[in-house]
């Protein structure tokens, strides 16, 4: 980096205090595209914290976008709960089978202390070495599940909806146990070096639930945890909607909305005005088998739609780039980034 | 009993708004013991595919669906018992994640199937490699596979290829997340049809079929 060049740090705080920089921040969010730099399993790659944090950060030279995503894969907060993820030569782990059998097995589950759990201090320790190497240059982006998605996997899609529209006790008892091990989780994070937390919250999402449904649930929860949260979060939908409760989730908190490709980013970045700030909206499922011809337009088109007055960072719209994608189209994204995206546009 | 858009009107909006009970009255009052099937084509079935609709323009959420496919086929199993002679010229369906362990839509699928008279086998989350056998043992004519994930969607070109090798001429309908996302998926691992949501999923098995759409 030249020394006239501002760092991605400040290009992204910038943009999110609604202002230009010199052009449009890029978060290309990779995880198990990291075993491919070593060429091993993805169960290996992950398994080993320094590995992971080598990899993001030659990841971050090849691409140059602006920040680290040290986070590893959805179902490792359910190790800590004592399940397991399902592990694909190429594909992000899977949840394995629910540890909430039954609604009555609420009433004794206990949140993991995060300290004390194996699994996740290896993603602390990755944060803490990419802090090591980059100080205050890259942002550092930690992940949590938000209390309200957690059960998904924690008792299985069906099983929660069941739970929340029949047993709104057993519910509230539910939020009450992940709050506290999500509000944890996040602060460990950031006193490992994270910049800020994603929030992870699709069930929220217009997609998966109603708005007056929202608002009295995952709205309430969100409030409850994101005001714990020692820094600053981004709430993500994962390929979810969000545009009928924007002015809710700007509520909660949350400095930046991460939207679907089934919204326009346009629409949404109007309706974020002087609230939010909005990454997104790439589609991570199709991106495999665009042309270089295609990911200029895609990109080109965001930028066009969103970028302009600043309070955006392009993104893919599920907060995870899938193994599949290959490297080409990555390099493609970011040559058009930096050919569409220089402000002023 | 003719179409009554009045009635269909009313039951989707109990369904929406999450009456069961008036939902069930609504049904159970017209119920007369050998009037299943009418009642499903004329009242059930078109609410639901209103309400597919309305999933599918993102005018309702995804729970909405899921709780009303779940009272729908709570209000058939009372009208048309699983071992209803009525039941028997339907065609038998199978349903799998393929190894996903998100089960929510193959319930919302198997709901509604239900709710619409099929017969349905459930295989969980049953991978390519057993689902062969089974599907030949049950004389499944349909299998649905329902995936969250894209590499498990991929599972579908090997159960293709095992359909192929043992010669088995059951259709495969694929839906979920990833086919949603990337329209052309259902071709390039070689199904059959994608649904799009599970309204979609009876005519598309109507139309791996052959079959008019009507019992």
């Amino acid at each position: 980096m030249s020394s006239d060049e501002i760092t991605p740090m400040e290009r992204v705080l910038t943009a999110l205090s609604h202002k230009e920089p010199d052009r449009v921040p890029f978060f290309l969010l990779l995880t198990t595209q990291g075993s491919k730099e070593f060429n091993i399993s993805i169960e290996e790659y992950f398994s080993n914290p320094e590995m992971v944090a080598k990899a993001q950060i030659r990841m971050q030279q090849r691409y140059g976008h602006d920040c680290y995503y040290p986070f590893y894969y959805a179902s490792l907060e359910l190790e800590a709960w004592g399940g397991n993820s399902v592990f694909y030569p190429d594909a992000a782990p899977n949840s394995g089978r629910p540890i909430i059998r039954d609604p009555g097995d609420i009433t004794s589950l206990e949140s993991p202390d995060v300290f004390g759990s194996p699994q996740l201090q290896k993603l602390l320790k990755t944060t803490s070495l990419i802090k090591e190497y980059t100080g205050e240059d890259i942002p550092i982006i930690g992940v949590v599940m938000s209390p309200f998605a957690l059960p998904t996997m924690q008792m299985g899609f069906d099983h929660y909806f069941d739970l929340i529209y029949e047993e709104p006790d057993k519910f509230e008892e539910l939020m009450r146990v992940n709050e506290k091990f999500c509000v944890q989780w996040a602060n460990a994070q950031l006193e490992s070096g994270a910049t800020a937390i994603c929030y992870f919250d699709p069930v929220s999402s217009s997609t998966i639930i109603p708005p007056e449904l929202y608002r009295k649930t995952g709205f309430k929860v969100a409030k409850r945890t994101i005001s714990k949260i020692k820094g600053p979060t981004a709430t993500h939908m994962a390929s979810g909607r969000c545009l009928p409760i924007i002015e809710d989730i700007a509520e909660t908190g949350t400095s930046i909305i991460c939207t679907s490709v089934l919204e326009d980013l346009a629409e949404v970045k109007d309706a974020c005005k002087g609230k939010l700030s909005v990454m997104g909206n790439l589609n991570g499922i199709e991106m495999r088998h665009w042309s270089p011809q295609e990911t200029g337009d895609k990109v080109k088109e965001a930028i066009q739609k969103a970028a302009s007055g600043g309070g955006y960072i392009l993104s893919d719209n599920h907060g995870e780039i899938p193994y599949t994608v290959p490297s080409d189209v990555l390099l493609n994204i970011s040559e058009s980034l930096r050919k569409w995206g220089q402000y002023p546009g | 009993m003719g179409r009554d858009k009045f009635q269909v009107r009313e039951f989707k909006e109990l369904l929406l708004s999450l009456n069961r009970v008036a939902a069930k009255n609504l049904i159970t009052s017209k119920f007369t013991g050998d009037n299943a099937f009418e009642l499903i084509n004329e009242i059930i079935a078109p609410a639901l595919e209103s309400i597919g609709d309305m999933w599918s323009l993102g005018q309702i959420a995804l729970s909405q669906e899921y709780m009303a496919s779940k009272i729908c086929e709570e209000i058939v199993e009372m009208i048309l018992p699983a071992e209803s002679p009525y039941r028997k010229n339907m065609p038998a369906i199978g349903i799998t994640t393929l190894g996903d362990e998100h089960m929510l839509g193959k319930r919302i699928v198997t709901s509604y199937l239900k709710a619409n008279g099929f017969n349905v086998y459930d295989y969980g989350d049953m991978g390519p490699d057993k689902i062969g056998m089974k599907v030949k043992d049950d004389g499944i004519e349909v299998l649905m596979a329902s995936t969250l994930m894209l590499n498990l969607a991929f599972e579908v070109k090997k159960l293709r290829l095992i359909f192929d090798r043992e010669g088995i001429k059951t259709k495969i309908i694929v839906g979920g997340a990833p086919f949603l996302f990337d329209r052309d998926l259902w071709k390039e691992v070689g199904a059959d049809a994608m649904a799009v949501d599970a309204m979609e999923s009876v005519n598309k098995i109507y139309d791996v079929l052959r079959y008019p759409n009507e019992q």
